[in-house]
């Protein structure tokens, strides 16, 4: 394990298991340390620096926790997404292990999502919860993600497990925007328009709006610094078990 | 393929085929209902759309997991995977022998259950075409979540944990259909949708539920 690498041609060299670990370990350290910042920078700010909003009073300080999180639990389900196709496609076992690692990441920021919007919306709208189509596709993402997530736990063959959850990865995708769609026909509903959007009529306003991007660089960092950990110690989960086959061996 | 269904069907009927086991559960979760909410008509008469569509759902699950295990357990889908006919082709037909004996008695069922829940006139008719336009569907989408836990000791509880989201756009628009039906509201676009996902999900996801077979089968 020693010896240098040579330097890579192309991005697909990280898909090898010891360049990927090279790489995630010497960026680790700084994602870390961007993620503390930016966090510790944007939840300050958002939380102490800005105005009570005139209609909402301070609850609306809490569109730092639900509106990053939203945006991460859907990005999380995209990103497994890509993973899986390339997995599919190319068969690298890091893609296959990143999108196991995404999965309960996406599946707490979903929840996290899901009850910051309750605590928002009891005050709000009176009501802890309300079957509109946003929150209830985000119900139905967090099935989406258990689903996924007890049939990779149920399979015992490693690369079976891989094929079969990215095979329900990309189902689950067009089921998922299917649903969005259905539940939007279904149902009108009580929760606001987008928060965020090129679009400046309709973004929140620019008091708000500075330091709820940091913290949606924040949450997205915290995501990248989670999948590059759970993804290390899933690599090293495999290389535990081919070193227990081969000590079964001798 | 024929003769694939029609062992397929034969299987099902015979002994331990689990067939009557949907019809039978249906019955009971229809039965059940005024207990959990009361008996007044008042109550039954919206909801009943609703519950007869939630019902036929429910017990369309409970025999997805016979459409491949047996069938895995004794070899004969290595058997199949290696017929001339296509995988896609035994996934589809699978699914057909599938409909033919869970959504189609349902089908025919629930206008009769739909009687005992106080369902509005105009509804039945509604409620009949929306389930057997959306049935085939949830045969398909059944046999692809089969497909994905067929070499699973336990994957009973599993399939249902896989396969109920994937309903959700199919009972959406199929209990919207029913509901509007009898309510005696305009109902094109919900019927057009529903059919639209039936044709869709008929039509590619073979393919998938191919996949995760020979995925299965390696």
């Amino acid at each position: 394990m020693s010896e240098k690498l040579p330097r890579p041609s192309s991005l697909w060299e990280y898909a090898n298991p010891r360049r990927f670990m090279a790489l995630s370990g010497a960026t680790l350290p700084f994602v870390a340390a961007g993620t503390t910042v930016a966090l510790i920078v944007g939840l300050a700010w958002g939380f102490f620096f800005t105005p009570d909003d005139y209609r909402q009073g301070s609850t609306v300080k809490i569109i730092y926790l639900h509106v990053p999180s939203a945006m991460v639990a859907i990005n999380a389900w995209l990103m497994m997404l890509v993973a899986s196709l390339i997995w599919l496609i190319r068969r690298h076992h890091v893609s296959a292990l990143a999108a196991k690692a995404a999965a309960p990441v996406g599946a707490t920021m979903t929840m996290i999502a899901l009850a910051t919007g309750a605590i928002w919306g009891q005050p709000m709208w009176g009501a802890w919860w309300a079957w509109d189509p946003r929150l209830t596709s985000f119900l139905v993402l967090f099935l989406f993600y258990l689903g996924y997530m007890a049939l990779w736990a149920a399979i015992e063959n490693d690369d079976t497990a891989a094929d079969l959850t990215a095979v329900l990865c990309i189902v689950g995708s067009v089921f998922a925007v299917l649903s969005r769609y259905a539940l939007v026909f279904w149902n009108q509903g009580l929760h606001q328009g987008a928060s965020l959007s090129l679009d400046k009529e309709e973004n929140v306003s620019d008091v708000f709006y500075w330091p709820l991007l940091i913290c949606l660089a924040g949450f997205v960092g915290f995501f990248v610094l989670l999948i590059l950990i759970r993804t290390r110690t899933e690599v090293r989960a495999r290389r535990m078990k081919a070193l227990q086959a081969r000590e079964r061996m001798t | 393929m024929i003769a694939l269904l029609k062992r397929d069907l034969a299987l099902s009927v015979r002994a331990g085929g689990g067939f009557g086991l949907a019809l039978a559960f249906f019955l009971i979760v229809v039965t059940l209902t005024p207990f959990a909410v009361g008996p007044d008509s008042g109550t039954l008469s919206p909801i009943a759309a609703g519950i007869l569509w939630l019902g036929a759902l429910l017990s369309c699950l409970l025999s997805l997991d016979r459409i491949l295990a047996l069938d895995f357990e004794d070899g004969a889908l290595e058997l199949l995977a290696t017929a001339p006919i296509p995988l896609e082709g035994v996934a589809t037909v699978k699914a057909l022998a599938h409909w033919l004996t869970t959504g189609l008695p349902l089908t025919l069922a629930a206008p009769a259950l739909g009687v005992l829940l106080n369902l509005p006139e105009p509804g039945f008719k509604w409620l009949t075409l929306s389930l057997a336009i959306g049935t085939p569907a949830l045969s398909v989408i059944g046999t692809f979540g089969a497909a994905l836990t067929v070499g699973l000791k336990r994957g009973g509880l599993l399939l249902s944990l896989i396969v109920l989201p994937l309903y959700v756009p199919t009972l959406i628009f199929g209990a919207e259909v029913a509901r509007r039906g009898a309510q005696g509201m305009p109902l094109e676009t919900p019927l057009a949708l529903l059919g639209g996902i039936t044709l869709a999900t008929l039509a590619l996801l073979p393919f998938a539920s191919a996949a995760a077979i020979r995925i299965n089968l390696r």
